[in-house]
């Protein structure tokens, strides 16, 4: 009942931005210094035996992987805000995350890229995980494409909505169906049946990593909606004062 | 179910009259696998290696092209609202004219696939796997398609959108159709398990593909 009772305040855009203007700093101070513990604990951690210091690109690397896919899932579930609920801000949420997420996988491959040069010898394989994510990352280009194609917000917002929820369903097929296809990447490694595999030494630095990196995705995905709003109002304030000069 | 065959019916006879073009594809088709030995260097047993590849991309890309037409015409001239105020649901509206678009599109593509077979060096035996799994597989890359023509049309944007929107989506349809396609000419793995997985993604684009498309149609036309 509370939840739904705070996001009906929400609707509301102004009470969105004056509760967000309060939340902000406080949020940028917490991820700022977790980022900080992250990378000074990430630089303590002792070099692997076979992988030497290359191991530590794991530490950015694994964040954004996993924040490639938790931004189309929070992009999944604005769009059912958009299409179901009709909620006001849901499009702008929708709309503030796709570059995020973009910009997560980008660099979830980029990392990914580095590491695989001294390790597996290529900047690139045909790998069923790399593939599925370099897909990812071309639907969210797509996505943004599509936001970027249309003026009418509302409207842009709907057909982008419909596009994201067949994402996210087509997502695991392409995940499996690569899968299936070729594969070189690790099974996964923390997130698995009978507890993870990875020594505490490097656990304990990767999950304040993870929790400083989705920190930074809510700042900054709060940052951009605000910006989002306001770009709206000063987009309808301009159409308001040129009809008048038409008049 | 009457309506549903008129629209069906309806479709098909303008698809293939004249300005329909629907057989543009297969032209389409036929010229990108006559591109391909010029790309590739006329090596017969190359071709014959990659011919299910290539034949692959060929029907992909050929279907693409000729979606934007799936709902743009109707749009034009009015017949889409119409079919959207209909008593109808429009998710069956939508089914039957994808149904339609790949009687007309689809179905030509796939009888042109032995001759072009025998332009890849491909024997009788690949050539039938191949037009055999572009027969289940085909359907899924319309019903998918549908719903990136159905937001080009909401969208008033056709073209380039179009084909960047579509084309991720029909990934895992091209990996198991040619996987298949080389699973019966050469594999080691047996034909049934890609080909059943091919035809599952057929049958869950038929559920997905009109209800996602419906669901743009009806939010986009005002």
């Amino acid at each position: 009942m509370t939840l739904t009772t705070t996001l009906t305040d929400l609707a509301n855009p102004t009470r969105f931005l004056s509760l967000t203007a309060r939340v902000l700093p406080w949020l940028t101070a917490a991820t700022a210094i977790l980022l900080a513990i992250g990378l000074y604990q990430s630089a303590l951690a002792p070099d692997d035996y076979q992988q030497g210091a290359t191991v530590k690109i794991m530490f950015i690397h694994v964040p954004n992987a996993w924040l490639s896919m938790f931004v189309w899932s929070v992009m999944s579930v604005a769009a059912l805000g958009t299409l179901v609920w009709r909620h006001p801000l849901a499009d702008v949420a929708a709309k503030a995350a796709a570059p995020i997420g973009a910009a997560f996988t980008f660099l979830a491959l980029v990392t990914g890229s580095l590491w695989g040069r001294p390790m597996w010898g290529t900047y690139w394989e045909w790998d069923a995980r790399l593939t599925s994510v370099l897909i990812l990352f071309l639907m969210y280009l797509g996505l943004m494409a599509l936001w970027r194609a249309v003026e009418d917000p509302s409207r842009a917002a709907r057909a982008a909505a419909v596009l994201t929820l067949v994402g996210a369903i087509n997502l695991p097929i392409i995940k499996f169906s690569v899968d299936w296809w070729n594969t070189l990447h690790q099974p996964a490694s923390v997130f698995r049946m009978g507890g993870p595999t990875l020594d505490r030494s490097f656990l304990i630095p990767l999950l304040v990593m993870a929790v400083a990196f989705s920190l930074l995705f809510v700042t900054l995905h709060l940052a951009a909606m605000r910006n989002e709003i306001l770009r709206r109002r000063v987009r309808s304030l301009q159409m308001m004062q040129a009809s008048r000069q038409a008049a | 179910m009457t309506a549903l065959t008129a629209l069906i019916r309806r479709d098909i006879r303008i698809a293939l009259r004249v300005g329909g073009g629907a057989l543009i594809g297969v032209l389409f088709f036929l010229t990108v696998v006559v591109l391909m030995p010029f790309a590739i260097g006329p090596d017969l047993a190359l071709l014959a290696r990659l011919g299910p590849a290539i034949l692959w991309l060929g029907a992909l890309l050929a279907s693409l092209l000729t979606l934007d037409r799936l709902f743009m015409a109707d749009h034009d001239d009015g017949s889409l609202d119409l079919i959207a105020m209909s008593r109808t649901p429009l998710e069956l509206s939508c089914a039957a004219k994808a149904l339609a678009h790949w009687i007309a599109a689809g179905v030509p593509l796939i009888v042109a696939t032995p001759v072009l077979g025998l332009l890849l060096n491909l024997d009788a035996g690949s050539t039938l796997a191949v037009a055999l799994t572009l027969l289940v597989g085909t359907p899924a890359l319309t019903f998918t398609g549908i719903i990136g023509a159905a937001l080009a049309v909401t969208l008033h944007r056709g073209g380039l959108l179009l084909a960047v929107l579509v084309l991720p989506l029909s990934i895992p349809v091209l990996i198991f159709g040619v996987a298949a396609s080389e699973a019966a000419i050469s594999g080691p793995v047996s034909f049934g398990t890609p080909f059943s997985i091919l035809a599952a993604l057929s049958l869950v684009s038929f559920v997905v593909g009109p209800f996602a498309a419906a669901a743009s149609l009806r939010h986009g036309l005002d």
